[in-house]
């Protein structure tokens, strides 16, 4: 039981997030708020959102969202205050445009060119398997035969 | 024959890939920046808080625009580089001195020496902001219009003077 626990609580302490003090009064902002801190890359620490990392840029920036927010700014606002600083490379979701349309389209075409190889292998290897059970039939009832007859204890019969 | 070449093919093109991912830097990013005017800001200077430096003071200038505080180690170690870069006097060098405390910079200075023309003060990382600073030290250079020329992430080194700052800041003294 104890170590269930012990367990448990492991599993659970891997979910700890930087600490956020900050509350719009705008439940709507807040969301803003939230969703925005998820989809901007901490610099420093590159594979966090600022929203999970303490870095101090994280807290800045954090800082930087919610007083354009009080401001009354619109999220795609931020976005562009953001991007005109740091780059594509501080949203998490890049915009579709030519220097990233690789990153969106080559996901889908490896997709594609596995489903193609997959269809292939499978229609090559079913061809092949139903030429060989017909090469193959008369063949193995002739081996079975024999089983049986071995089995039976009646010998060989040639 | 297509049985080899195929995946000759697959394996010279998954070698390009990785040979290219070997040699990218992900933890420098493009600066945005690059022949855009440098962001404006109004700063203390360092050792006389009072008076405060903009970008306009410096139009006119070629200058370098160093990011740098006390509590980063890869700054000391970039740091005489700027001290003999200072010594040839080939350009006007500005510092940001990023989130620190003004008497923590001070001593730093006093004791590694100043190779600062002037120092300003950006305690709560605003200037940083906009700047799109996320790692010190970061150099930037900025040219007689206040247009950002060049960006560099980390420490500068003496071979990146030699090679890509003086050839650079002599090319932009020569603009109009």
């Amino acid at each position: 039981m104890k170590r269930l626990l012990f367990i448990f609580l492991l599993i659970m302490s891997s979910s700890v997030y930087a600490v956020d003090f900050r509350q719009l009064s705008d439940p709507e902002q807040q969301e803003t708020y939230e969703t925005l801190t998820k989809e901007l890359r901490c610099l420093v620490c590159q594979n966090q959102t600022i929203a999970d990392s303490n870095a101090e840029l994280a807290a800045d920036l954090r800082r930087q969202v919610y007083e354009m927010l009080q401001q009354g700014k619109s999220k795609q606002e931020i976005i562009q205050f953001m991007t005109d600083r740091y780059g594509d490379f501080v949203l998490y979701k890049p915009p579709f445009k030519g220097k990233t349309s690789v990153l969106w389209i080559a996901p889908v075409v490896f997709l594609l060119m596995g489903l193609i190889t997959v269809f292939f292998f499978i229609r090559r290897k079913k061809a092949a398997a139903n030429q060989q059970t017909k090469a193959g039939a008369l063949e193995t009832d002739i081996e079975k035969q024999k089983k049986i007859r071995s089995l039976l204890g009646k010998g060989d019969p040639s | 024959m297509l049985k080899f070449i195929i995946p000759l093919i697959l394996f010279i093109i998954l070698a390009v890939f990785l040979a290219l991912g070997l040699n990218l830097k992900p933890s420098e990013i493009p600066s945005p920046f690059i022949n855009k005017p440098a962001p404006v800001f109004s700063a203390p200077k360092l050792n006389e808080p009072e008076e405060k430096l903009t970008p306009a003071d410096l139009k006119g200038k070629v200058w370098l625009f160093n990011v740098w505080a006390s509590w980063c180690v890869s700054c000391r170690a970039e740091h005489p580089v700027l001290n003999q870069l200072a010594q040839q006097n080939a350009v006007f060098i500005v510092g940001l001195n990023y989130k620190d405390e003004p008497n923590d910079a001070k001593n730093w200075l006093d004791m590694l020496g100043n190779p600062y023309n002037v120092s300003i003060m950006d305690q709560d990382g605003r200037i940083g902001i906009d700047y799109g600073v996320y790692g010190v030290p970061e150099t930037f250079v900025i040219d007689k219009k206040g247009l950002i020329r060049h960006k560099h992430t980390g420490p500068v080194t003496a071979e990146d003077v030699q090679q890509t700052f003086l050839p650079l800041i002599a090319r932009l003294q020569a603009e109009p």
